[in-house]
């Protein structure tokens, strides 16, 4: 009985880490993997299906049915192989004056895509926006102003006493 | 900084436009004063010259830092005075956060400095300001210029820089036009156009977004690059033959003919290494990384379209040490490419040419080593001495830095690629250079753009000068 009873408890144990490993090396792939994560494991993610999240950055560069996106967790940015309708969904790109969408992209990781020169890159099977952009207003900056005001002054004054010293 | 000033106003960029108006008014302010307190007629001796040219190079890094730390997109003055020495020196290795959001002003800065900095910071002066030439050779020669395109210095500094403005408008149009091609918004496009061409002439390796030339993913892109690096390290000298017709002069002379057979020697070890650890799946694709990383480092302009960590992590030592050999040996002499150069290099294999021939002669037979430079010549050992000596200074100070990288805990060989990249002004980083590193190892690393860009003669003068003040004051 005691036999029977330990063997049951074995197995249990067996089960319940396999499952824990199954939960925590999917969970890793399920939420969005950070770029760093991916550029210095990359012959680990090569050729699976990763989540990655980033914002939107520079153009989207249409190419054919296709178009490049390219996405920048904070840390880097990844470029993403999505096509041409996904990207349509894309209101505001990341610069200057805008911070970009968010997206969330499943695809296919690529250490050095075949298809692309060897690009390391994301080919995207499913593209979320998880966050719009907006514009990015400047305010205008009085402290800065102030300063270059009191500069001109300063110039000036420095003009003033050198064509008196000239004369 | 007014281009950069009248650009900011056409994009209504108005807080980066109030940033270059403090740093246009504390330059003039400065400029002012030292034009009073500093007045002298006499003409400069050689001394005297090499301190100005080494001081003005610090003075233009600290100025052009303003509008850059002004802009609250560096840690640190100290990170915008990296980033300014890094493109005054054409190197290109950058500290700058959130590339991706600055604006077109101050990415603009960021790539007239290399431009600026790539022609000599006293070159600019001699071409706009310099009415005489008394004193303007020695100025010259501070920024590690020997040769002379035209008999007048002055004219030769102003045709460097016609030739420089004819190619900018050439290339810009050419990079703006692949741009619109591969999907870039028209001001996009003739924006970067420009930048790209003024960082990859003046082999910087600066670029608009932070994954330098991979942001573009396109093979036309890389390979207009390409050819634009290549016109960049080539002797000033060559294109002014290239200009006045003389096609034959670039496959007789000593340089280019050191750079094809350097170039294809290191790509062999290159793909060989890279072949081995099976980086990439395809030959054409390893030769599409291969290749352009090689050129990129061998004419230390330092784009590139892997991740920095790739370098460490993927393409092995065989193939790194190649690079890194690469990027030591570096461009042609008198062009705005770092490095030991091809010149030096080719006078050393002259050289031992020379010496080997004497063992195997007879003792009476005289032995000569002619050579083709711009014209046919015979070998002196005053050239060798020279050239030995740049070299040595190059290596020492390779060496040097990669020892302190190795103090701080990187491992040796990552802090040897660093370390030649910063003095060789190439631009190549395989992750090391980041706003997190020590204070100890920027300061190292800005050292060695300085004194790499001018070649040390300068950079030695302004040391012994400060030495001898110490020491006449005891």
């Amino acid at each position: 009985m005691k036999i029977a009873h330990r063997k049951s408890l074995i197995v249990n144990r067996v089960l319940l880490t396999a499952i824990a490993y199954c939960l925590l090396f999917t969970a890793g792939y399920a939420q969005g993997t950070p770029s760093t994560e991916l550029i210095n494991n990359a012959k680990t993610y090569d050729g699976k299906t990763v989540i990655y999240e980033g914002e939107v950055i520079g153009d989207v560069m249409a190419r054919g049915d296709f178009a490049w996106v390219n996405l920048n967790d904070g840390k880097n940015a990844i470029g993403i192989w999505m096509d041409k309708g996904s990207s349509a969904a894309i209101t505001y790109e990341g610069n200057y004056k805008a911070k970009g969408d968010l997206l969330q992209v499943t695809g296919i990781f690529h250490r050095s895509c075949p298809e692309h020169g060897g690009d390391l890159d994301i080919h995207a099977q499913k593209v979320l926006k998880i966050g719009e952009g907006k514009p990015r207003p400047e305010r205008f900056n009085t402290a800065k102003a102030g300063f270059a005001a009191i500069l001109l002054g300063a110039l000036c004054l420095v003009l003033i006493l050198r064509l008196l010293a000239n004369r | 900084m007014f281009a950069p000033l009248v650009l900011g106003l056409i994009f209504r960029e108005i807080n980066p436009c109030l940033d270059f108006l403090i740093a246009i008014e504390i330059a003039l302010i400065l400029g002012l004063l030292l034009t009073k307190l500093c007045f002298t007629q006499n003409d400069l001796n050689w001394m005297q010259g090499m301190l100005v040219i080494s001081l003005s190079w610090l003075a233009a890094m600290a100025l052009g830092a303003i509008p850059l730390y002004l802009s609250g997109h560096y840690q640190s003055f100290l990170d915008s005075c990296f980033e300014t020495m890094s493109g005054f020196t054409t190197t290109g290795l950058t500290l700058v956060q959130d590339l991706d959001h600055l604006s077109y002003t101050h990415n603009l800065w960021r790539h007239l400095g290399p431009f600026m900095g790539g022609q000599g910071i006293a070159i600019v002066a001699l071409s706009f300001f310099v009415k005489g030439t008394s004193g303007a050779f020695k100025l010259y020669v501070g920024e590690a210029r020997d040769e002379r395109l035209l008999p007048n210095v002055v004219n030769t500094a102003r045709f460097i820089w016609l030739i420089s403005i004819v190619y900018l408008i050439l290339g810009t149009l050419c990079l703006g036009m692949v741009g619109l091609s591969i999907g870039l918004k028209a001001p996009n496009a003739f924006f970067h156009g420009a930048c790209i061409f003024m960082a990859g002439f003046d082999t910087a390796g600066f670029a608009p977004q932070s994954q330098n030339i991979l942001y573009y993913h396109s093979l036309a892109f890389e390979v207009v690059v390409m050819v634009i690096m290549l016109f960049g390290t080539l002797n000033f000298n060559l294109h002014y033959h290239l200009w006045s017709g003389n096609r034959k002069e670039i496959a007789k002379n000593i340089e280019t003919r050191t750079l094809f057979i350097s170039i294809m020697l290191t790509f062999f070890i290159v793909a060989i290494g890279l072949n081995q650890l099976g980086v990439y799946p395809k030959a054409l694709v390893l030769f599409r990384k291969g290749f352009f990383q090689l050129i990129s480092g061998h004419t230390t302009t330092g784009y590139m379209t892997v991740y920095a960590q790739q370098f460490i992590n993927e393409w092995g030592s065989l193939a790194l040490v190649a690079l890194i050999c690469a990027m030591g040996l570096g461009g042609c002499a008198c062009s705005t490419a770092g490095g030991i150069k091809m010149l030096r290099i080719g006078i050393a294999l002259k050289a031992l040419r020379e010496d080997i021939k004497r063992i195997i002669v007879p003792e009476r037979a005289v032995v000569a080593q002619k050579m083709h430079h711009l014209k046919d010549m015979f070998l002196e050992d005053k050239q060798v001495r020279s050239a030995l000596l740049i070299t040595l200074s190059y290596l020492v100070i390779y060496i040097l830095g990669a020892l302190i990288g190795t103090f701080y805990g990187y491992p040796f060989l990552n802090s040897l690629f660093e370390s030649t990249s910063a003095a060789a002004n190439v631009g190549l980083s395989c992750g090391i250079t980041d706003t997190g590193m020590p204070v100890v190892l920027k300061l190292t690393y800005m050292f060695q753009m300085w004194a790499g860009r001018l070649e040390f003669m300068s950079v030695f003068t302004l040391m012994g000068f400060f030495y001898a003040a110490i020491k006449g004051k005891k």
